[in-house]
């Protein structure tokens, strides 16, 4: 990290900031139409208690969200991947299941389980997210060039040889790439639900209990912090990417 | 049996939407122990089935494949494949690539000697220097060289080559053909070549097999009479001329141009 890398971004941050402080007071806007950042940090202050504690429910919950679609994703593609009869079977259900708006699913969700918020929010996180990661990796696996199965296979290895050692890490920058999708979406998921459980905690519930007390300047301060966590949890995938299949990237030449 | 591979009246169709498409007919192939015989035939006659059938990856309809006196029933590490695409992991470096058949053939070698082997032919194909680079920072023929120490590597009887050279500009091309050469003077098997270019079946193999058109057969078989090192000079001698005329026109007949 150069002083280049760090200071560059962190001063149009500052400048971002001033910006938007100036256009809020040339304007004269009251703070429920927009917020500046001067109201925002008194706001943080305020709630900073909260913000801890509903910021590590949100956090721990997508995450949480987020392995469970790992886990299931993975699983799902491997068996769409490796099997055309369960690719042409599933294959249907599966779209027809993403494309039903998720915010509708959020409401059925929290009525179907009235109280579990926990468990709530982790199910419409992995419900939301787990979607791309089961389409890569069965794209990947599928389309795996039969010389690469040969090259095992031509020597008497098992099927699970040939996945552990070829397929799947063969397959893995395509799995980064949904992985960075499904941790954006596993996000939305979790606020969603949030939001709309009442006593639910979380950053969502902060949100939502400074719309009904009218406090404005807390509504903006749970958006800077969920666009601080969000960019946080996509770095943490970022990074995880280019340990496991740093490979992939190639040398500018 | 004195013939390493025997492969006596194979038959195989693909089943596909439009019915079975036959791809061999009545094939007949034989190589003896330390024999390399090229095999030629027009495009997707079923060459590259053959070489499947050969090392185990599918089963015939019908006819026999033999193995060093034994019936070919599935895949066996005693066999070692190349192809046209050199399919390096692009996840390890070159000598963890060559590695890999030694992960799953049982040599019993200890790490250190698996190691140095693929060392050892990895410098016997010219690219000692190059252990710790990624497939992509090498060139065409110099993957192609680490595909070759890959299939190998485990010692196999029966080293399999579908069109390894295929992809590769004449001069790479003549390159790896001395370097076949040097690999086959030190590392005994017994191999078939699958080829588009004559001149390179007449250089590496001592026996030309050209193949009919779909459902390909056995059409012609050549003896080579070039023998032990060989030198690019030596396809320019009126013998080789000869060998090369009687191989161009078994093609056209098999390619249905002429008649037989
Ligand atoms: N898995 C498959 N299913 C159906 N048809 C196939 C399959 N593999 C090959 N074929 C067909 O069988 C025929 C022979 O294929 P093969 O790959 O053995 O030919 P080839 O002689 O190796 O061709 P080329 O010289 O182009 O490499 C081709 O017409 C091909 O389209
Ligand atoms: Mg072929």
């Amino acid at each position: 990290m150069t002083l280049r890398q760090i200071g560059v971004p962190l001063a149009a941050l500052i400048l971002f900031g001033l910006f938007w402080e100036w256009l809020v007071w040339v304007n004269g806007w009251p703070n429920y139409k927009m917020a500046s950042p001067s109201d925002i940090w008194p706001a943080f202050w305020k709630f900073r208690g909260l913000f801890l504690e509903y910021g590590w429910d949100t956090l721990w919950r997508t995450v949480v969200g987020l392995l469970l679609s790992v886990v299931f994703g993975v699983f799902l593609g491997m068996i769409m991947g490796l099997s055309r009869t369960m690719r042409d079977a599933l294959y249907p259900l599966l779209v027809g299941f993403n494309a039903i708006p998720k915010a509708t699913v959020v409401p059925i969700i929290a009525l179907m389980f009235v109280g579990q918020h926990d468990m709530n929010t982790i199910l419409i996180a992995f419900l939301i997210s787990f979607f791309p990661i089961a389409v890569s990796v069965s794209i990947g696996l599928s389309t795996l060039e039969p010389e690469y199965r040969d090259i095992l296979a031509s020597l008497g290895a098992s099927k699970f040889t040939i996945f552990w050692k070829i397929a799947l890490p063969k397959t893995l920058p395509e799995f980064f790439g949904a992985l960075k999708v499904a941790v954006t979406l596993a996000f939305i998921g979790t606020n969603l639900m949030e939001i709309v459980e009442p006593h639910g905690r979380g950053l969502g519930h902060l949100f939502d209990s400074g719309k009904i007390s009218a406090d404005y300047p807390l509504m903006f301060a749970v958006l800077i912090a969920l666009a601080l966590m969000g960019i946080v949890l996509y770095y943490v995938v970022v990074a995880l990417e280019k340990v496991f299949a740093g490979w992939a990237e190639r040398n500018p030449t | 049996m004195s013939n390493l591979i025997d492969i006596k009246g194979v038959r195989h169709a693909y089943k596909t939407p439009s019915g079975p498409l036959p791809v061999l007919d009545g094939l007949e192939l034989s190589v003896p122990e330390g024999g390399f015989a090229a095999v030629v035939g027009p495009s997707g006659c079923g060459k590259s089935t053959l070489t499947r059938l050969v090392a185990g990856l599918m089963k015939p309809d019908a006819g026999e494949v033999w193995l060093h006196g034994e019936l070919v029933k599935g895949p066996k590490s005693t066999v070692g494949m190349a192809f046209q695409n050199p399919v390096l992991l692009e996840w390890r470096t070159i000598l963890q690539n060559v590695m890999l058949p030694l992960e799953i053939v049982d040599t019993g070698m200890s790490r250190k000697a698996r190691e140095d082997r693929a060392r050892h032919l990895l410098d016997l194909v010219g690219l000692s220097g190059f252990e710790d680079k990624r497939p992509s920072e090498l060139s065409g023929g110099m993957r192609q060289r680490a595909s070759l120490c890959r299939a190998i590597v485990h010692k196999p009887e029966v080293l399999i080559l579908d069109e390894p050279f295929g992809a590769l500009d004449a001069f790479t091309r003549e390159d790896l053909w001395q370097t076949m050469h040097k690999v086959k003077a030190e590392e005994p098997f017994t191999g078939v070549l699958i080829t588009h270019d004559l001149r390179e079946s007449i250089f590496l193999a001592d026996q030309v097999i050209v193949l009919s058109g779909r459902p390909a057969k056995t059409q012609y078989v050549m003896d080579v009479h070039l023998t032990g090192e060989r030198d690019i000079e030596m396809l320019y001698t009126p013998e080789s001329a000869d060998a090369l005329n009687t191989l161009r026109q078994q093609i056209r007949i098999a390619q249905g141009r002429e008649a037989a």
